[in-house]
């Protein structure tokens, strides 16, 4: 007899001997039909039988692949993933907007690994559509709100940026309104939808603080930098000149390794650690010292949290330590009992990403999860624990903790401070159902 | 500070031009050969920010009647003839009171009582709608409306909301005046810890790790009805590994690849088509069922409809204009002609 409930057994993945219409069986949720084919699968294995017969045909027969002649080199000058992989793409949520040029197309961070986001999947948000713009074309112009806050307003050409001295650094960017359509209830089914506005890069780029020297900037009144950029939209947000001085603030034209993508901001944008997306103004054309906020429109439209008693809180920035777990997650199933890597991504604009623990039980219990390395401030941190799985319902959440000793918190901690009327900048624990027929769902407790 | 000495004139003011780092700057990197002066008529051009006090606000004006022109050609057809519309976008105008202009506070935002907050229920600063409107209106033209016009159609945006009267005029002069006339003007707070990362979270929760939760119950789920929502989320994973995507509705693989009009949904997307125009119903323009009833019929349906979607119209269906889509190509333009005449295939 078979024992599926033996905790901690390693069984063969199901594909071994559940042919593809029966992995559509289980993928549709009749399960039922899967215990019969476990229980002949595991009997035959027990047996001997399966093992001794003629085994798999492709590895007894030599295959296609290993008997003629591939492709030669450069036949695809910009490499493009597998075939497949064509499931993972950027997706728009359904009826979240009505135009397509004012938009969000999320991550599909279901299936990401690692802390790096492919270039071509990383989300894009626009306010007025995107253009690939011509860098020989583009210019940036650093001024002041009057003459007196900056010495030499000045003109710089993708030239002139790629010139000066430069530095690359990984960092997370995160919508302010990412996992914002979960603030009242449950809205959405999977994680590339609760939490995909959110990718992780390496930049490349010249610091905004030696760009400002080089200009003569009066930091003393100039407390504030507007940023433009070149769209239709011409967007604007106001960055606090602490930031600037930090020197993290970074005027990027690299991402990964290459030019950014035009859906990025090609050939220059502004990357501002820590702080949510809409402030990483893409196409960015003009820097303005200032000694006042802006009021923008993303300031005063939108981009505010709406609290309880009505009022709206201005400026909300930064994006405060979150985690989610990515594998299992919302929409997925698992196909068998027995071990599974939880794992999920971990981040904090405030910060390092210092401990992530992670809870099967709804938040009764909780385990410290492994960090991989690098673990680095202002970037996404992947975590990892190992599960068996025994088959019974199961709510999988996770929790971070960052270098300020900030912890992630619950969704009702949340709505006691903030109500649930927001739309941005929610940070609450996620919770994951998995049901006993092995479907993993959204869920909140 | 040049010398008399030609050369060493010449010799100074290449260097200036170069670095244009002037002396005495201390720490400014030097950078020799990176950079020029931006000239006043460039920093004109582009630094067109007005902030909340004003700053930047060009001289001018505009009157609530000029603005009406102006709304019903240019703006009506995606917000509505009286800014109402929620079809493309969220509501201009609507749900504030008279007694909102006097206290500075839109009572609806905090009684809840607004399924949707329009945006002159949100409006603080009376800067930010003008600055919005001069650097990114009409949509899909922006910077097309000169200074004079944006105070015009700032009036008239004002008037729809029943906070200036219907002779108005609003100018640099008045605009403070109508600020303080803004319905929910004290309604914003930079009072909290999400500005600057040494900031003070407002919300604590504590690391616990053994019993924390005795009783945990599920408060919210998706409900059935919604399980295709997001289309079948068995093609949106990689289904390798122990975990496979759920089959929530029919795949739309096979659909999606191929054909005469596989480019039709991209171009619909840049042209913003569906914003306006429903497949099979009206929204602010005609359905495509409509037009292709109308059309399709008729000789040279195909070049008509065409030049129609690359130059708009109006009055046809309509008093709403249909503006013109300068993206489009004209080999675009007969693609999508066809494809509505066909019944917009999938």
């Amino acid at each position: 007899m078979v024992s599926l409930s033996h905790p901690g057994r390693l069984r063969r993945a199901p594909e071994n001997f559940l042919d593809d219409a029966q992995v559509r069986a289980v993928q549709s949720g009749r399960r039922d039909f899967l215990r019969q084919a476990l229980v002949a699968a595991g009997a035959a294995a027990s047996t001997g039988a399966l093992a001794q017969a003629t085994g798999e045909k492709l590895i007894l027969e030599p295959q296609p692949h290993a008997t003629t002649l591939g492709q030669p080199v450069a036949a695809t000058g910009y490499g493009m993933p597998s075939k497949y992989e064509r499931n993972l793409m950027r997706r728009e949520s359904p009826g979240l907007t009505r135009v397509s040029a004012a938009s969000v197309a999320f991550s599909p961070l279901q299936g990401m690994f690692g802390i790096i986001t492919a270039s071509g999947l990383h989300f894009e948000r626009h306010h007025q559509g995107w253009h690939d713009l011509d860098p020989s074309q583009h210019r940036l112009m650093v001024n002041g709100s009057d003459e007196t806050l900056l010495k030499r307003p000045s003109v710089f050409t993708i030239d002139d940026l790629m010139r000066m001295p430069a530095v690359s650094r990984m960092h997370f960017i995160e919508c302010g309104a990412n996992t914002g359509m979960e603030w009242g209830n449950v809205a959405v089914p999977t994680v590339q939808y609760t939490h995909g506005m959110l990718s992780c890069s390496e930049f490349t780029g010249v610091r905004l603080r030696d760009v400002l020297d080089f200009c003569g900037a009066d930091y003393r009144k100039g407390r504030y930098v507007l940023a433009e950029g070149g769209d239709g939209s011409g967007l604007t947000r106001t960055i606090p000149m602490e930031l600037v001085e930090s020197g993290e603030v970074l005027l990027a034209y690299g991402m990964n390794g290459e030019m950014l993508r035009p859906e990025n901001g090609y050939p220059l944008r502004l990357v501002v650690p820590g702080v949510q997306g809409v402030s990483w103004v893409k196409w960015l054309r003009r820097i303005e010292v200032g000694d006042q906020p802006y009021g923008a429109r993303e300031e005063v439209m939108h981009y505010i949290d709406m609290m309880p008693d009505g009022t709206h809180r201005q400026y909300t920035s930064i994006q405060e330590c979150k985690s989610v777990i990515t594998s299992p997650s919302g929409g997925q199933t698992l196909l068998d009992r027995g071990f599974y890597n939880i794992t999920g991504l971990a981040w904090s604009g405030r910060g390092k990403i210092r401990r992530v623990d992670v809870s099967v039980d709804g938040g009764r219990n909780w385990r410290t999860a492994t960090l991989q390395t690098p673990v680095l401030s202002k970037c996404l941190t992947r975590f990892s624990l190992p599960w068996v799985w025994n088959g019974e319902a199961a709510i999988l959440q996770s929790r971070a903790v960052d270098s300020t000793g900030y912890v992630q918190p619950q969704m009702r901690q949340l709505r006691a401070v903030r109500g649930t009327r927001s739309i941005y900048h929610n940070n609450a624990i996620q919770s994951w159902k998995v049901a006993p027929g092995g479907e993993v769902s959204n869920v909140q407790i | 500070m040049c010398r008399s000495d030609v050369a060493a004139a010449v010799a100074l003011a290449l260097a200036c031009t170069l670095s244009h780092a002037g002396p005495g700057t201390g720490k400014a990197p030097t950078w020799p050969g990176i950079g020029r002066p931006a000239t006043p008529a460039e920093i004109r051009a582009w630094d067109i920010d007005v902030r909340p006090d004003f700053k930047g606000l060009p001289r001018g004006q505009g009157s609530v009647a000029r603005g009406q022109d102006i709304w019903e050609s240019k703006c009506a057809s995606c917000h509505g003839v009286f800014g109402e519309s929620n079809e493309v976008f969220t509501p201009i105008v609507g749900g504030t009171t008279r007694k909102d202009v006097q206290t500075g506070r839109v009572e609806a935002l905090a009684k809840g009582t607004e399924a949707q907050r329009t945006t002159m229920m949100k409006l603080s600063t009376l800067s930010t709608l003008w600055d919005y409107i001069h650097r990114a209106m009409p949509w899909n033209n922006p910077r097309t409306l000169g200074v004079d016009d944006t105070y015009a159609v700032t009036a008239y945006i004002l008037n729809l909301a029943e906070i200036l009267p219907g002779d108005f005029v609003l100018s640099d002069r008045n605009i403070r005046e109508v600020q303080a006339l803004l319905p929910n003007r004290d309604g914003k707070s930079p009072r909290h810890g999400l500005w600057l990362p040494t900031g003070k979270p407002d919300v604590r929760n504590v690391a616990c790790m053994r019993n924390c939760a005795p009783d945990v119950k599920i408060a919210s789920s998706l409900p059935d009805h919604a399980r295709g929502s997001h289309g079948n989320l068995a093609d949106q994973d990689r289904n390798r590994g122990g975990l496979r995507g759920q089959v929530t509705a029919a795949s739309a693989t096979a659909a999606a690849r191929g054909g005469e009009f596989a480019a039709v949904k991209e171009l619909t997307g840049k042209a913003a088509c569906l914003g306006c125009h429903g497949v099979d119903r009206k929204i602010v323009g005609p359905g495509f069922n409509q037009v292709s009833e109308k059309y399709r019929a008729k000789d040279n349906a195909e070049a008509y409809l065409a030049g129609k979607i690359k130059a708009g119209g109006q009055g046809i269906w309509g008093q709403v204009p249909m503006p013109p889509s300068v993206t489009i190509s004209d080999a675009d333009a007969a693609l999508l002609a066809r494809w509505i005449l066909k019944g917009t295939p999938e």
